[in-house]
């Protein structure tokens, strides 16, 4: 069974996001990480950035797959997971945690409201 | 058409393998971790089940002759229980596929059993009948794909653990591509000094049905094709529809760096191509790549001189588990062959610094 928390709401392409509105976190889940396998890589946005909601922002590479990386939400981005470059496997270790991407601070707080629950995004990877 | 199943699929399954489709056949890629697979054969021993590998069985008063005028290498230089890398190339020189060659004990005559590539055998089958037709040659040729599992015992304890299992075999006297009919755990088996990833080892084959009693007998992680992958790009070895390939990547062996395998003193399909290639030079050869910026090589990626013009082609690529550095293999122009040359590879159309490095990147 793969860890889905509560707190925070998914895309069907497996990212998460976090829902405050002033600075929302990003990455991606459990279920996405296994999938993958061993993550090698990973290709982040930059401070500054402007996001719209389903922007590729990135890419993420395991040793068996590349994968690009989609905007839960539009805004703007404050604050990126340097630890990533040094050490991608993170993702792995914690998707959570220190596994995140990026934060962003968000243009449109009512777009959390279309992204899947964690529920839905449950039924999803069953 | 339904995928071919190693006749272990299910245990694979049991033990938590995922599958991937690969020459035709339903194979483990991991188990668990690349990584950890990887790093299982690097350091201690791992288990590869590798029966999508053929094999062909080749008897009779002219089995010589035919595998002469089908291979590269020279069949005759085997004794029984000998073994040799070889090319099957076509008329003009390119190749096919690349194969280990075993010569068996004999029978009334030399037999062979020789290992293309997986999803390989019906086209070897027809190659060597046809051949044999048209050359009027008293040759049986046996596609033995399916009475054949094939086991890879890798690693640095490979020794202790083949010992253990088949005390038998001598093991421990069988030089590199040596090999020898054994019991393994109470089944007969055909155990070869070979293997594919740099590292001490054997491949064992074992009648299909018997497959479970066997690899129940190995003692060693269980690894998929993942970490074969890996393992295999770190030494510079070549994968069959990859790195070279008929239709979309036709090399020759000598452009392939496999030249040593080509004995011009031998008569065989393709050979007088390869001695007009051998004369005049070749224009491109295959090389190793180190990235210097982030990013990982993958097949089909430019390379570059540093100026942006596009030279060649990445072939195989991947992040070294060994080394945590981006390598690739593929093909330039000899004049950017040398150690040390800068070029920058495209990844995802942006240039990255990159390298030549002359396989294998790690040092064994």
């Amino acid at each position: 069974m793969f860890e889905i928390p509560d707190d925070r709401k998914y895309l069907e392409s497996h990212e998460w996001t976090t829902t405050e509105s002033d600075t929302a976190r990003i990455g991606i889940s459990d279920f996405a990480q296994d999938e993958l396998g061993d993550v090698v890589f990973v290709e982040l946005p930059e401070e500054g950035d402007e996001l719209s909601a389903g922007d590729e922002f990135g890419v993420i590479e395991s040793i068996k797959a590349v994968s690009d990386l989609y905007a839960p939400i539009s805004g703007t981005v404050t604050a990126v997971n340097e630890d990533l470059f040094d050490a991608p496997e993170l993702v792995n270790d914690d998707p959570y945690g220190d596994g995140w991407m990026f934060e962003i601070e968000p243009s449109d707080a009512d777009e959390f409201d279309s992204l899947l629950s964690p529920e839905e995004y449950r039924e999803q990877t069953e | 058409m339904g995928l071919r199943k190693p006749p272990l699929y299910d245990v694979h399954a049991d033990a938590g393998a995922t599958f991937t489709e690969f020459g035709g056949w339903d194979m483990p890629v991991e188990y668990d971790s690349i990584k950890a697979e990887h790093a299982a054969v690097r350091e201690s021993v791992g288990i590869f089940d590798v029966s999508h590998m053929s094999e062909l069985e080749v008897s009779g008063p002219d089995a010589t002759a035919l595998m002469q005028r089908l291979t590269t290498n020279d069949v005759t230089a085997l004794d029984p229980g000998d073994s040799q890398y070889s090319a099957i190339v076509n008329d003009e020189g390119v190749i096919i596929d690349d194969t280990v060659v075993y010569r068996l004990p004999d029978r009334d005559d030399r037999v062979y059993l020789f290992i293309p590539n997986a999803g390989h055998d019906e086209e070897m089958y027809d190659r060597w009948t046809s051949y044999r037709d048209e050359w009027d040659l008293d040759a049986t040729v046996e596609d033995v794909t399916e009475d054949w599992a094939m086991f890879a015992v890798q690693g640095p304890g490979a020794l202790g653990t083949v010992s253990e299992a088949a005390p038998d075999a001598s093991p421990d006297d069988l030089s590199k591509f040596q090999a020898t009919f054994a019991d393994v755990a109470g089944v007969e088996c055909w155990v070869a000094r070979t293997g594919y990833t740099g590292e001490d080892g054997f491949e064992i084959l074992c009648p299909w049905d018997d497959a479970e009693t066997v690899w129940s007998a190995l003692d060693a992680t269980p690894c998929g094709l993942g970490s074969r992958d890996t393992l295999r790009l770190e030494m510079g070895f070549l994968l069959s529809g990859q790195d070279f390939d008929p239709e979309t990547e036709p090399r020759t062996p000598y452009e392939a760096g496999i030249g040593f395998v080509v004995k011009l003193d031998t008569q065989f399909v393709g050979r007088d191509a390869l001695e007009q290639q051998q004369e005049a030079g070749i224009d491109e050869t295959f090389v190793g790549v180190t990235l210097l910026d982030r990013g990982v090589p993958r097949h089909g990626y430019d390379i570059a001189t540093e100026d942006g013009d596009v030279i060649g082609v990445v072939t195989s690529g991947t992040m070294s588990p060994t080394l945590s550095e981006p390598i690739g293999l593929g093909y330039v122009p000899v004049e950017y062959a040398a150690d040390g040359t800068n070029v920058s590879i495209l990844v995802r159309g942006r240039e990255k610094r990159a390298e030549i490095v002359t396989p294998p990147f790690i040092d064994q």
